[in-house]
Order: C-alpha cells, then sequence, then structure tokens
C-alpha cells in the first residue's frame, strides 16, 4: 500500500533522513523505532508531504506522492497526528474534527449554508468511537493533555483514511493513558479495516502492538521485520536496544 | 446552542436596529449625519475583520480596497453615462478584484510578510489614486459626484446606508457560520492542521480575502453616497492602521466587536477632534489600556461577562 524508496532529506549540513526505506501492506499496524534524532518525524513529515525530499520516492497505492502538496495528498487517503497535539485550540471538541469531515465531504467552501446542520452525524460518529461525545461541546484547548491527543486522532479520522500515521500517539501520557490509547488504536485498525503507521519510544508497546518494526538510526533504515527478528538482531541490539535505551 | 438561545442572542441586535429606524425625525441633522459616518466605517471595519479575526491574516491595507471602491462608482457617476445601479455593481466587484490580484501574492507569504508585501501593493494603489490626474483628480480627488436622488437628502442616504449595513451583516454572518466561515477560523487557530485534513489552506484565505474586499467596496460605494466625494485618504495607509485598531478595540474575535470599535473612534473624531486635533492620542492610551485590561476587545469582554458563544471568545494563552 505504502512504498518508500530510498528517501533523502537533510537542512543544511545536517542529514536527518538517509536512505530510508519503508514497506506498509493494506491492513498493517506497522511501528517506526528510532532512537531520538533517528528522523522519525521527518520520515513521517515526507510522507503526508510538509517536507519534500531531496531524493527518493513516496508511493501510496503505486502513485507517486513526492510532489504533491500536503492537501492533496490527505486527500488521496493519508491522514496523520502529530507528535504534539496539534488541534484547533479555539474551537468546540466538536467542530475540531467537523472540519475535518466538511473537508473529506468536500464541502469546505460551502457559503451560506450554516454549519451546525452539516456533518453532524459523521461526526458524533467519530467523537463516539473515540470516547469523546459528552466533551463535544467543551473548548479543545481546555481539554486534558490526553485527551487533546485522542482529539487529534479524531480529526485524522474525519478524513476516512486508508492510512492513518501517528506521530508518537501516547508521549506525555500517563500509563494507563497510554494503555487505553493503545487498545483504542487497535480498536480502530480493526473495526474500520486501517491501515496504521506509528512511530512510539515506549518499546513495551511498540512489541505488542505492532506487526512489523522498522528500525531507523541515524537516518537509515537498519531492518524491517516481525517483531520476534527485529528483537534477534544483532545490529539493531548494537544501535538501539543495547544502547541507551536498554 | 439551541434555537431559543440563538433567537435570544439576536435580540438585542434588532432593538437597535428598530431604535435606530426611528431616530432621524427627532435627533439634529448633525447627528444623523455622524451616525450614517459610523455606519459606513462600521461596515468597513468588519469586512476587514472577516480576515483579520476570523481569518487571521494581517490585511495591513484594507483601506486600498475601499478607496478603490469609492472611486470606481465616483468614476463611473462623473466620467461616464452608464446607468447608477452599474456604478453600485462595479464598485463592490472592482474592489473585490484588487482584492483577489493583491490577495494573490498575498497568500505566498505567511504572518508579517503577508503584512508587508500587502502595505506595499497597496501603496502602490495609493500612489496610482494620488498622481494619476487626468482620470482621479490626484490629490484633490474628485468632488460634488452626482449622487442620485433617493439618497440625496441626509435623511434618505442614512436610511439607504442603515439598510445596506443590515443586509451586508446579514450576509458575512451567514458566511461566517458556513463550513467556509468555520473553516476560515480554523485556518486562522492552526493552518499547518488545515493542511493535513486537505484543506487548500492558501485557496481559501484568498477567497476569505475577496469576500472581505468585496464588502470594502461596498463601504466605499456609500461613502461616496454620503459625501459625494473621493481623495486619496480614502486609500491611505493611516486609515488602514485605523480601521486595524477599530478591529481591536471593538473585539476581533466577537462578531459585531468592529460595529462597537468604529463607533468609538469615529465619536472620538467628532466630539474630542473639536476640542484638540491631537484626538489620536487618546485614541492611543486607549489601545494601550486596551491591550493591558481587555485583550479581547470591548465586545469581548461583554460577551465574556454575559456569557454567550464560547468558541468566539475564547483565546489562547
Amino acid at each position: 500500500m505504502l512504498r518508500i524508496e530510498k528517501i533523502h532529506k537533510s537542512f543544511g549540513n545536517f542529514v536527518a533522513v538517509n536512505g530510508a526505506s519503508l514497506t506498509v501492506g493494506k491492513g498493517e499496524l506497522v511501528a517506526v523505532i528510532g532512537p531520538n534524532g533517528a528522523g522519525k518525524t521527518t520520515l513521517f513529515n515526507l510522507i503526508t508531504g510538509q517536507l519534500k525530499p531531496d531524493r527518493g520516492k513516496v508511493l501510496f497505492n503505486d502513485e507517486d506522492m513526492t510532489k504533491l502538496p500536503t492537501y492533496h495528498i490527505c486527500r488521496k487517503g493519508i491522514a496523520r497526528s502529530f507528535q504534539i497535539a496539534n488541534i484547533f485550540h479555539r474551537l468546540t471538541v466538536f467542530r475540531n474534527v467537523q472540519v475535518s469531515v466538511l473537508s473529506e465531504q468536500g464541502k469546505s467552501n460551502k457559503l451560506f449554508s450554516p454549519a451546525h446542520n452539516i456533518a453532524v452525524e459523521e461526526t458524533n460518529r467519530i467523537l463516539e468511537s473515540v470516547g469523546l461525545l459528552e466533551n463535544a461541546e467543551n473548548i479543545a484547548g481546555s481539554l486534558s493533555y490526553g485527551d487533546q491527543r485522542i482529539l487529534e486522532i479524531a480529526i485524522a479520522l474525519g478524513n476516512e483514511p486508508e492510512l492513518l500515521i501517528l506521530d508518537e500517539p501516547t508521549a506525555g501520557m500517563s500509563p494507563e493513558e497510554t494503555a487505553a490509547t493503545m487498545a483504542l488504536i487497535k480498536t480502530l485498525a480493526e473495526t474500520r479495516g486501517l491501515t496504521i503507521l506509528f512511530c512510539e519510544h515506549d518499546m513495551d508497546v511498540v512489541f505488542n502492538t505492532a506487526q512489523s518494526i522498522m528500525v531507523m538510526h541515524y537516518g537509515r533504515t537498519i531492518v524491517q521485520a516481525k517483531p520476534e527478528e527485529v528483537k534477534a538482531n544483532s545490529q539493531v541490539q548494537e544501535a538501539y536496544l543495547g544502547g541507551e535505551n536498554a | 446552542m439551541t434555537m431559543k438561545n440563538r433567537f435570544k442572542s439576536f435580540v438585542p441586535y434588532g432593538v437597535i436596529f428598530v431604535v435606530l429606524l426611528f431616530l432621524p425625525p427627532v435627533i439634529p441633522r448633525f447627528y444623523t449625519y455622524i451616525l450614517t459616518s459610523i455606519f459606513v466605517t462600521a461596515l468597513l471595519a468588519m469586512s476587514l475583520n472577516v480576515v483579520v479575526g476570523h481569518g487571521g491574516l494581517f490585511q495591513f491595507h484594507h483601506a486600498a480596497f475601499y478607496g478603490v471602491g469609492a472611486y470606481t462608482f465616483a468614476l463611473i457617476l462623473t466620467k461616464t453615462s452608464l446607468p447608477i445601479w452599474v456604478g453600485f455593481v462595479a464598485g463592490p466587484v472592482a474592489a473585490a478584484m484588487a482584492g483577489l490580484l493583491v490577495g494573490w501574492f498575498c497568500v505566498r507569504l505567511t504572518r508579517l510578510y503577508f503584512g508587508m508585501l500587502q502595505i506595499s501593493l497597496g501603496s502602490l494603489i495609493w500612489a496610482i489614486a494620488f498622481r494619476w490626474y487626468s482620470l482621479t483628480g490626484g490629490d484633490d480627488g474628485i468632488h460634488g459626484v452626482p449622487v442620485p436622488d433617493f439618497v440625496s437628502s441626509s435623511t434618505s442616504a442614512y436610511y439607504f446606508i442603515l439598510i445596506l449595513l443590515t443586509i451586508c451583516l446579514v450576509v458575512m454572518y451567514l458566511i461566517l457560520r458556513s463550513p467556509f466561515g468555520m473553516t476560515l477560523q480554523a485556518i486562522r487557530d492552526n493552518p499547518e492542521r488545515c493542511e493535513a485534513v486537505g484543506i487548500n489552506v492558501r485557496r481559501h484565505q484568498l477567497l476569505g480575502i475577496v469576500i472581505a474586499t468585496f464588502f470594502a467596496g461596498v463601504a466605499g460605494v456609500l461613502f461616496v453616497v454620503l459625501e459625494r466625494s473621493v481623495f486619496p485618504d480614502l486609500l491611505f495607509w493611516v486609515l488602514s492602521l485605523e480601521i486595524f485598531i477599530m478591529c481591536l478595540l471593538g473585539g476581533w474575535f466577537t462578531f459585531a466587536g468592529p460595529i462597537l470599535g468604529a463607533a468609538i473612534t469615529v465619536s472620538l473624531r467628532t466630539f474630542v477632534g473639536i476640542y484638540t486635533e491631537y484626538w489620536t492620542l487618546i485614541l492611543g492610551v486607549m489601545l494601550i489600556l486596551l491591550i493591558f485590561f481587555l485583550p479581547e476587545g470591548v465586545m469581548g469582554f461583554i460577551t465574556e461577562k454575559f456569557g454567550a458563544r464560547p468558541e468566539r471568545v475564547y483565546q489562547e494563552r
């Protein structure tokens, strides 16, 4: 479904992503791991078009995404959440999700019909599926940090993506929140038939959830394989598991 | 918000409208004139707030489009024999086209750079009006524009402008409540996130600018109806600054705030301006106090105190 071929990106002299490759099959739950600064977020930004690669290709359903603008990539079926809660702080929770549902339905440019009557059902269904329905009328900025992160995922779901990219979905969460969020992500993947690509620091979370793991180090792909194979890989142990996070 | 609440929030506006309808026969002509002048300025400030308060754009030279509307209307009435309605349509349309042209370049930049480019392009429009003597009358402007009979008395101009203002306000309200308006506010809060949910942010902002400049053009036409003259000061950057201040003063995250800001500024200019030419000093002091004590503007303060529409008055801090 998603194939990344030898992608490169540097900022000045700093090479953030140095020939990384990644394959995500339909319906899979794939994790990207690597120490801080390994280039995981940059890789995600390259996929969704926030950044343009220097070299290499991003193919989605065999279509080249490399030169498309961000909003166009999203319309092709890739939605994402961000590492830092990236929501519409001044709008209500309901409106946060409604914005992306309207965009998905191609109704963002409707000028004269009142917005409060449009896409209400779809928006409420998404809020219900992530458990934020009772907060619908609250201002998004007033939610707890954990709930803001969940809202992020809900906004991404508004686009009805085929592929959902989550950049450290549980960063800054308590252990209980982390467990609940990962359970939610698993449920979403199953009930909606979503393909999910995520990166994560918590190794337990990764090895319990992911079906395939890609390990990044200094912007390179060391290996992409099943969790058990990754654990056994000597290069990975040296670069990562045996390093700072052991 | 339930239907009943929604209706309730319109009641004060309805009352104000009815009171305004009955005012001209009972107040001196001078006050009728001041009120009409406030209406025109209020429409101008409201049009600016579409992109500033709701769109988060640094529209620093909005007066340029007000001037384009006014000049187009005045030129059609004085230099051509076209029917008058053509002038009424051409003013706003010309302003919107100028908005499209300037906006086309500006939306490629962000925040302050957007504002800087707009000041330079807007000043270019001002320079044309200021220098092209044979067409615009240069720094003299055009005076004695022959406005149609139905707006020739100060009372009829008052009613005409009040009714057009009301229509424009209703249309703006509908636009801001529509998916388009909601998305515009989402872009104000977080353009990056909007891009990532599939919204063409630049095109959306450009459409916002076209709408805002169209209404600025309407205000420009109404100015000529009231004053029967145009002059380059209409598109000078000082006026742009003044209307920006009106939005801040009244409350730029509220719908009607800029009207209040316009009323305060015009009243200050008229009543304090009689005593001293330094009335802007008082405006400046008010602005400083505002920044410290009412960061949401006067209207923002009122809605916060009397509770309505949380999403309009909430500010992240």
